[in-house]
């Protein structure tokens, strides 16, 4: 148990997607300005990251292993990650459209996100991961890619009001919050 | 010929990737600490994005509008495979270094990006300039990048084992953050405010 909280935590704080791996790092300069935009990206994409941790799990040990074709995982994954993506999408259309109009428009530019794609190949290839620890490991790297997502968003509806140099208006200053905070979290670097 | 060299040039710096339309961020972070892991995170880029845009103009008057998506993602995610193994098998020490990272070509916007908006749309020569463009304009960016953060952040630069020079007081004190990840964001951060300071880029 003690094994799994060191995974999701490294995965969330430590190892976080956006400013420790750079994975997913559209979405943080480009949706990150509002808050309640930033925690809906976040949260789909923590969804779509479970799921396709769970479907890619049982495909690298039912499919890939035993036919020892591991190193096609690149193209299998992406596919599985696309087809899951249109898949959850019209599910949620058909049963709950007032969540649909909330998501809806995320999860099509989640197909695309290198953090759903890294999460899977972290898991299954690079470390093995067994069911629970790369369920622990999808969670922790969804829930670390919301928050700093959210603190971004708080902070960039704060520097709309800013008065920034000409030069270093939007994505500029964006970058120089993001070492900031990259910075900041290194300070978990020590906890496990 | 005119058009081959308009469509190279346009990439380095009126549509350069990283600098001007700000995609392919992740890469341009994640491996630009040393100049080596740049050169062949832009050498896998190169094959990439010139073998998919090759494929996909030729192909583009067969594949029906609605399964294109799919289509151009089996084809880059074929030519990424072919180039992790061919890394994995001659340069295992690079192949290691860039880790995860060269897998996720697949998903670089700047690739997907080509295919959709050029390489459908335009002949097998124009979208051999055009990936070229692109690429150059990538592999500059990438270069600049890790120059700054290898120079100043290590004190020196070095090719695979042997260093080729070492600055005389850096070399002892190095900035050692520039070489981390926060290094990552600021000196990029930088240098897009700065080209906007000279006018290079547009303010937005």
């Amino acid at each position: 148990m003690s094994d799994l909280i060191a995974i999701f935590l490294g995965m969330a704080l430590i190892n976080n997607f956006i400013l420790v791996q750079f994975l997913g790092l559209c979405p943080f300069f480009g949706v990150s300005k509002k808050l309640g935009n930033a925690v809906s990206m976040g949260l789909a994409v923590t969804f779509v990251m479970v799921i396709a941790s769970i479907v890619t799990w049982i495909i690298t040990r039912y499919v890939l292993i035993p036919f020892d074709v591991l190193y096609m995982s690149t193209v299998i994954f992406i596919l599985v990650i696309a087809s899951l993506v249109q898949i959850i999408e019209m599910f949620i259309m058909r049963t709950n459209y007032a969540l649909y109009s909330a998501f809806g428009i995320y999860l099509a530019l989640i197909t695309t996100n290198c953090a759903v794609l890294g999460v899977t190949l972290i898991n299954n290839i690079q470390k093995s991961y067994s069911f629970p620890e790369s369920m622990a490991a999808a969670l922790g790297g969804g829930i670390g890619f919301t928050l700093v997502l959210a603190i971004m968003s708080g902070i960039r509806e704060r520097l709309e009001l800013a008065d920034t140099p000409k030069s270093m208006k939007g994505l500029p200053v964006a970058f120089m919050v993001g070492m900031l905070l990259a910075l900041a979290f290194s300070g978990f670097g020590g906890i496990i | 010929m005119t058009s081959f060299i308009k469509e190279f040039s346009k990439g380095i710096v009126t549509s350069n990737p990283i600098f001007v339309l700000a995609l392919g961020l992740c890469p341009a972070l994640a491996v630009s600490d040393r100049l080596e892991k740049a050169v062949w995170m832009s050498l896998g880029v190169l094959f990439v994005l010139l073998c998919s845009n090759i494929i996909i103009s030729a192909i583009r008057k067969y594949v029906p509008n609605i399964m294109r998506i799919p289509v151009f993602i089996v084809i880059i995610a074929t030519f990424v495979t072919i180039i992790s193994l061919v890394f994995e098998a001659f340069v295992p020490a690079i192949f290691d270094a860039l880790g995860i990272y060269l897998s996720l070509i697949v998903v670089n916007c700047i690739i997907l990006g080509r295919a959709e908006a050029f390489a459908s749309k335009n002949s097998v020569k124009d979208s051999i300039a055009d990936a070229l463009g692109i690429t150059a304009g990538f592999a500059v960016a990438l270069i600049i990048i890790s120059l700054i953060r290898e120079i100043l952040g290590t004190g020196g630069l070095a090719w695979g084992d042997t260093a080729i020079f070492t600055l005389p007081v850096l070399g002892d004190h190095p900035l050692t953050v520039l070489a981390l990840n926060p290094g990552a964001f600021l000196v990029i951060g930088l240098l897009l405010a700065l080209f906007r300071w000279v006018g290079v880029t547009k303010n937005e």
